[in-house]
This record gives structure tokens, C-alpha cells and sequence, in this order.
């Protein structure tokens, strides 16, 4: 166990050192988020009808989580780059913590999420967006968000396993993510979707997430939706977590 | 590259988990399959501690998974492998300390400079910061990369990255090395010095276990040789033993005058199970047994009056060996699989 800790500590630690090394990944976590939210707000904001909310007020939970669950797509890209060039064979060949591979990664990605939420945050501010919550709200909306975006990295982590290239986990990441963080409460009310999206995005554990953060840092009805958001992203984790560390196990290098 | 004294002072007090002499690595029966290919088949090697086996064949003969199984890496279908004294099932973990792995695609963090790739690895054997440090410092003192030691390895040439590859393989002071075609795609200045420094990490004691597509690497640097091909060890010995099996040596000799060859000929007929031939005053033949064929050749051709201008055995090379014994050329064979040229 003190093994699993340290190697995690030595494996995030490594992933953390070389993110300034990767001037296009600090890119992505930076600009392209808060271009977003300046184009979402400015474009569509007018358009878009968020009764008793100002656009900005209703998106920024919004996009903040979808961008969180976008956090993972490091993990995807580093362990399919670390497979393809022999690393995790080097890794394999130590005699580390099994698991600690994977979990140094997603740990990276909590402190690179807690990065990225901080800007999209001072951004909206900036730009207009304000809570309507005590300390306390706030700070459980952080907890959420930084827990869901950790169980999203677990997710990446089994898919950049079973990918052939860092651009395959690319694509079908996006591909897999992105109409999910769409057919949800993130950008637009749900009851503005035809019927059978509604129903979809009822379920989507995103809709949830976002609905839960909007209680938390504006004050909206709760629900079930802040005690689901937690249950989720630990379900989450409980699934992809074992079926990623088992990847691992078997994971060759396609060297 | 620095000193052997210096060298020596690093690997003295390393601990030897085998002693001289006994199998370092074993393989019994070995089998891997991947779908409906039989990757490694019925493979049987034995590395006696302190020595090099060249494992030698083209791409896709099976050499890799091997070397993926020896090393913890792969679970073979079938088979025992004893490694460093472990069981490379059972003891995988605990095997795991006492090897070194310096793979074909030199896996290095690009992103890390030198000196963090080698501290990164020493932690993750378990030592602590300052432990890992002082020792990626004599590593890459070792590998003359102490002046590129705080860039990222990006920038790094092909040679420097695979010194480090082989630097990190060895942070632990492994007794059992595996070195998974070392110097593929290396200049020739690159590859000599790799050699020279595995070639110094055999002299220290280390057991070495090395997978290559080229025969003069094996011819220089195996003590044993086993030739592999469609997973399975077609032969095995010395470099001499494995020339020796495709046939005796080949004797020429370049006379003074083109007139004398029939009495060449004649001369030197006992020498050979075959007639000599003679091709534009060039006289050939197979000896039927190398040890004294040339002090031989001379008495008799002194004694028959025939004037010599050049005289050689040739021996056949390595590439002879495996056209022989797997009915194709050994770099044919690579090209095939892999559709690349080098």
C-alpha cells in the first residue's frame, strides 16, 4: 500500500512536470475552454431563452462540467502515447505498483482540472456570472466537479488502453463524449428538446451533474440531483477503475 | 565513453543473485500464441551466468515475445522459465528487481529531461529521491549524457536516447539483462559504442540476453548463438560451432602463373572431399577440416613447384549460416515482414 501511494505520487508527479513541456495541451486546457464560454455567451446566449436565469448564470455550471469531463482526455492521450512508444512496458517490467500507472495519471488530472475549472471560473466572473450560495455550497460544488471530472478520467484511462493510437483515443473520446455533454441540461433547458432527447437527457448523468452544480452555486432546486451527482461519479469509478487497472495488466505495447 | 576503471568503481559491490557458471535465464517448452498464430513455439534456451546469448532471427521469428515473456511482460501458454534464479510466473514480482529490459523502441519520456527519465525509474524501484538522483547522476556520467542531462530527451539523437533507454535498464544494477534489438536503426558510430558498453557490462558480471536481426552483432557480442525462426530455436551454439554446421571453410589461392593450376590442382586435392575448382587463376576449395588447412596448402603447393601470390581461408559468415538453416536470407526475411526499409 505505501508502494501504490508513492509510485502514484512518482507517476503523477512525472505527468505533471511534462504538461508546460506540452505547449499544445496547456492550450487545450486554457484558451479553447474559455473561447467557448465567450462564444456560447456572446452567439448563442441572446438566442436562447433560460427562464428565470441570465444565459451567463445558467451555462457557466454547464460548461464547466462538460469541459471537466473533457479533462480526461490527457489520461487517453498519455497512455496510448506511453503504450505506443514502450513506456508501459518499461513500466510493466518494474517492480512498481501495479495499479499506480493509471492512478498517477488521473490524479494529474485532478490538479490539471482544478487548473482548468479556475479559469472558466474567473472567466465567467469576468464576464458576469455570480454565485447565489454560501461558502460551504460552493466549495461541495467543487468537490463534485473535481470528482466527476476523476471518474471521467478513469473512463479515458480504459479507453486510451484499448486504442491504437493517441488519434483513435481522440476521436472516439470526442465522439463518445461530446452528444452526451449536448443532450444534457449543460447549454440549453432540457424541455426545449423534442421528447425523445428529453427523456435521454434526463437520464444523462451529465444533466444531473450540471442540475446539481446549478443548485449548489445558484441556488435552483436541488432534487436528487446533488446526491445522484456524487452517487454517479462514484459508480463510475467503481466500474472503470477495476476494468482499466486489468487493461493495464494485459496491456502490450504495440512497439 | 568513460574508463573501464571508472566502471568497474560503479558495478563492484553489486550483489549477484547467480553465481558463475549456473543458468541465468532458462526456458523450457516455451509457447505463445495470438489468435491463430503460433508466435513463439516450443522454445528451449539456456543462459549460463556472465555470458551473452544472441538470440538471432528476422522480424516476426518470435524474438520479442520471447523476451516479453522472460521478462514478465507476457504469460506464455505453455512452458517453465527460471530467470536470475525466479520463476518468471510465480516470482514474477520479485523478478521484477533483478532484470533489466532495454526494449527495441528506446522507451524514454520525451518530455523528460535525462535525468528526470532515470530518476523516475529509480523512485519507482523504491528508492528514495536522493538515492534515485545520485544514481541517475553516475548513469548518465557513465553514458556520456551528463551534459545533455537537463533537456528534455526530445532533442535527443537516436544513439542518446537508446544509451538512456539502456541507462534506465540498468538503475537497479540488474544481474540479467534483456536488451530487445538494441542498436535497430543506430548509425554505425552509435551502434560501435553501444557495443563497446554492453560489451563492458558483460565484463562486470552481467548476464545478457540480446535479440538482434544482425548477425555481426551477434557474432560480435554472443558468446552462444541461437538462431530462431517461425518461433521455434532452429540452432544453437557458438558463432564457430554454427559456421562450422554449414560446412567447412572455404581455402583460395591466387597463383603466380595461371599455367600451374592443373598442378595446383593436383596438389592440393587431399585437402578436400570435392575436386578444387579454378576460376581466372583463382583456386578454390572446401577444406574438409580448418586447423592447419593453410600451413598444409603451403608445404604442398611448395613442394609441387607452384608459385603462390595470395592465399586465404574464408570463413563462411553468419549470413551463410541462416541461409542454410532457414533457406532464406536473415535481412530478407526482415524486409518481408515489415515492409520498411532501414
Amino acid at each position: 500500500m505505501r508502494r501504490l501511494v508513492s509510485d502514484t505520487l512518482v507517476i503523477a508527479e512525472r505527468n505533471l512536470v511534462r504538461l508546460p513541456r506540452s505547449p499544445d495541451l496547456l492550450l487545450a486546457f486554457t484558451v479553447q475552454p474559455v473561447m467557448f464560454v465567450l462564444l456560447f455567451v456572446y452567439v448563442f446566449g441572446g438566442a436562447i431563452n433560460t427562464p428565470g436565469y441570465d444565459y451567463v448564470d445558467f451555462l457557466i455550471p454547464g460548461i464547466i462540467v462538460q469541459n471537466i469531463a473533457f479533462g480526461g482526455f490527457v489520461t487517453a492521450l498519455g497512455l496510448s502515447e506511453d503504450l505506443n512508444k514502450g513506456l508501459i512496458d518499461r513500466f510493466r517490467s518494474l517492480p512498481m505498483a501495479r495499479p499506480a500507472v493509471l492512478a498517477g495519471r488521473t490524479a494529474a488530472d485532478v490538479v490539471t482540472n482544478t487548473l482548468s475549472v479556475l479559469v472558466l471560473l474567473v472567466t465567467g466572473l469576468i464576464i458576469g456570472f455570480s454565485f447565489h450560495a454560501s461558502v460551504g455550497e460552493v466549495l461541495l460544488g467543487f468537490l463534485l466537479l473535481l470528482l466527476f471530472g476523476y471518474a471521467f478520467s478513469w473512463i479515458f484511462a480504459l479507453l486510451g488502453l484499448m486504442v491504437s493510437s493517441p488519434e483513435a483515443a481522440n476521436s472516439l473520446g470526442f465522439i463518445a463524449v461530446f452528444p452526451l455533454t449536448f443532450i444534457s441540461s449543460a447549454f440549453v433547458p432540457v424541455d426545449s428538446m423534442p421528447s425523445a432527447l428529453q427523456w435521454f437527457a434526463d437520464v444523462n448523468p451529465f444533466t444531473i451533474v450540471v442540475d446539481a452544480m446549478r443548485s449548489l452555486w445558484l441556488g435552483a432546486p436541488a432534487g436528487n440531483s446533488v446526491w445522484g451527482g456524487f452517487v454517479w461519479s462514484a459508480l463510475i469509478i467503481a466500474v472503470f477503475a477495476p476494468l482499466a487497472v486489468s487493461r493495464y495488466r494485459r496491456a502490450a505495447g504495440r512497439a | 565513453m568513460p574508463s573501464r576503471a571508472e566502471e568497474t568503481v560503479l558495478e563492484r559491490t553489486e550483489p549477484r543473485s547467480v553465481a558463475a557458471g549456473e543458468a541465468a535465464i532458462s526456458a523450457r517448452g516455451l509457447v505463445k500464441s495470438f489468435g491463430d498464430v503460433r508466435a513463439v513455439d516450443g522454445v528451449d534456451l539456456e543462459v549460463r551466468a556472465g555470458t551473452v546469448l544472441g538470440l538471432l532471427g528476422p522480424n516476426g521469428a518470435g524474438k520479442t515475445t520471447t523476451v516479453r515473456m522472460l521478462t514478465t511482460l507476457l504469460k506464455p501458454d505453455a512452458g517453465e522459465m527460471r530467470v536470475a534464479g525466479l520463476d518468471a510466473v510465480k516470482d514474477a514480482a520479485k523478478l521484477r528487481e533483478r532484470i533489466g529490459l532495454a526494449g527495441q523502441y528506446a522507451a524514454v519520456d520525451e518530455n523528460l529531461t535525462g535525468a528526470e527519465n532515470l530518476t523516475m525509474v529509480g523512485r519507482l524501484y523504491g528508492m528514495s529521491r536522493a538515492q534515485a538522483k545520485q544514481r541517475a547522476a553516475e548513469l548518465l556520467a557513465r553514458f556520456s549524457l551528463t551534459e545533455a542531462a537537463k533537456r528534455p530527451a526530445r532533442g535527443y539523437s537516436g544513439g542518446m536516447r537508446r544509451r538512456l533507454d539502456l541507462a534506465a535498464a540498468l538503475v537497479a544494477r540488474p544481474p540479467v539483462l534483456f536488451l530487445d534489438e538494441p542498436t535497430t536503426g543506430l548509425d554505425p558510430r552509435s551502434r560501435l559504442s553501444l557495443w563497446e558498453t554492453i560489451e563492458g557490462l558483460v565484463a562486470d558480471g552481467t548476464t545478457v540476453l540480446l535479440t538482434t536481426q544482425y548477425l555481426d552483432e551477434a557474432d560480435r557480442l554472443a558468446d552462444k548463438i541461437a538462431v530462431i525462426d517461425h518461433g521455434r530455436v532452429i540452432a544453437e551454439g557458438t558463432s564457430d560451432e554454427l559456421k562450422d554446421r554449414v560446412g567447412g571453410e572455404r581455402l583460395e589461392v591466387t597463383l603466380d602463373d595461371p599455367e600451374q593450376a592443373e598442378t595446383a590442382v593436383d596438389a592440393l586435392a587431399p585437402l578436400t572431399d570435392e575436386r578444387p575448382v579454378v576460376e581466372a587463376g583463382v583456386v578454390k576449395l572446401t577444406v574438409r577440416e580448418r586447423r592447419g588447412a593453410i600451413v598444409d596448402a603451403v608445404e604442398r603447393l611448395k613442394a609441387a613447384g607452384v608459385g603462390v601470390d595470395d592465399l586465404g581461408l574464408r570463413r563462411p559468415t553468419l549470413d551463410d549460416v541462416f541461409l542454410t538453416l532457414t533457406g532464406h536470407a536473415a535481412e530478407d526475411g526482415a524486409d518481408e515482414e515489415t515492409g520498411e526499409s532501414r
